[in-house]
């Protein structure tokens, strides 16, 4: 094989190792979200979070479905979402965090739906079209995942003495989650300089004004610790996923081809 | 092919049945290529659970009329707007008790308009009675299409489809 082959081979795969990524941050968070499903709140809140479910496994299906195309084998979405197992996932760690309670995932939905914005309509400039097609499409969602998430932080923080307490200990909890959401490991690297993935650690300063400006109103402050867990780029990861991946895999591995 | 056009009007959406896929924007081409045709539609929202019934759908309406092949592609780009709805569309809409987006009363000027973004305090035209007196329930409803509203005049919950 010569160089210039080899490049692009690989090339090719570190691009579809990147779009699983994408799915798998997708998926993951999707499937949590969507374990409030008769568990919401109140009805109207239920639905709510139903629907931005679905538009992140709706997400997750879209990268799924072209790293199957980019694959060159007989794979498809499912295999990515159904037949790999715990190590193989490369999601960020905050996505798979358990559901806590109501206050614990309006925390987490804030920073993830608004680190998405800045994601997203970052790679809508990426130089690969379906990734910008993929892109321009979720970026629309997001913004009323963003508005949601906002005036849920507003009304909870700035609620009553509980519903503040719930929050600020939920942002305690999650922070040392969100630095790893500005970094990239080497395959990143390379997909950045040849202008395919997002550059994240561009979005931290964004973001985190963002973040700020809506604690500071809703009376929420930003933590000043520094901890922070790492790994889920390298398919390390808390107890939490094997607990989800079994749930969400049972059906499909149980019953290998079956149809609906 | 005008009989294709036709034929593909019949099918509906089906979470909202008196809207075809031509009025709701989705319905990007036809092509015919000896005995197969080839559908492109674009997807509402990427976690629409409907683009499966509609695909389906597609297809049974065309093998039904005798076509031999059929092929439903997805194309995601150009991303789906609201904008793409027509007039009969939104009118079907009214009809069927869903504020079509244009419904949105703009706060600054009190008419109605569209791509007004939603705020908590944002009113839409009630469907039922027509009135301006209308409160946010809850920005996602029975789909990620539309928001939750209560008419405060007749007291009639209804949805409305939001811009996008």
């Amino acid at each position: 094989m010569t160089q210039s082959t080899q490049n692009t081979v690989d090339s090719k795969q570190d691009l579809m190792n990147y779009v699983v990524r994408l799915g798998d941050d997708s998926i993951v968070l999707g499937h949590r979200i969507s374990e409030w499903v008769s568990e919401g709140p109140f009805l109207e809140e239920d639905i709510a979070l139903g629907n931005v479910a679905l538009d992140y496994i709706g997400r997750a299906r879209m990268f799924y479905g072209y790293a199957a195309t980019l694959s060159g084998d007989e794979k498809t979405e499912d295999d990515f979402a159904f037949l790999r197992d715990e190590r193989e996932f490369e999601n960020y760690l905050i996505n798979e965090l358990p559901r806590g309670d109501f206050a614990y995932t309006i925390t987490r939905q804030l920073l993830v739906d608004l680190y998405n914005k800045y994601y997203l309509q970052a790679l809508t400039q990426s130089t690969d079209p379906t990734l910008v097609a993929i892109a321009q499409k979720a970026v629309k969602e997001t913004t009323y995942h963003c508005r949601r998430s906002k005036s849920w932080t507003l009304r909870l923080g700035d609620g009553t003495e509980e519903s503040k307490r719930r929050m600020q200990l939920a942002i305690d909890d999650i922070w040392g989650y969100s630095h790893e959401l500005f970094e990239s490991d080497l395959l990143e690297q390379r997909l950045i300089d040849a202008g395919i993935a997002v550059n994240c650690a561009d979005l931290k300063q964004p973001w985190l004004a963002d973040v700020e400006a809506i604690f500071q109103q809703a009376g929420l402050n930003v933590p000043e610790t520094t901890w922070a867990v790492r790994g889920g780029r390298k398919g390390y990861h808390s107890e939490h996923l094997g607990h989800l991946l079994t749930q969400m895999q049972f059906v499909y591995r149980s019953f290998p081809g079956a149809k609906w | 092919m005008p009989h294709l056009w036709a034929l593909l009007d019949a099918v509906k959406d089906p979470e909202i049945p008196v809207l075809s896929l031509w009025d709701i924007g989705i319905l990007k081409d036809i092509s015919q290529h000896g005995q197969g045709v080839t559908v492109t539609i674009t997807p509402t929202y990427s976690g629409c659970p409907a683009m499966d019934v509609i695909r389906e759908d597609i297809t049974a309406a065309l093998l039904s009329d005798g076509i031999a092949q059929v092929k439903v592609e997805l194309e995601l780009t150009p991303a789906w707007t609201t904008d793409w709805m027509t007039s009969k569309g939104r009118e079907q809409l009214r009809g069927y008790g869903i504020a079509p987006p244009d419904d949105v009363v703009d706060p600054m000027h009190g008419h109605l308009a569209h791509a007004v973004e939603l705020t908590e305090t944002t009113q839409v035209r009630c469907p039922h009675c027509g009135s301006h007196e209308t409160r946010m329930v809850s920005e996602f409803s029975s789909t990620a299409c539309k928001a939750l509203f209560q008419c405060n005049d007749c007291s009639e919950p209804f949805d409305l489809f939001k811009h996008i």
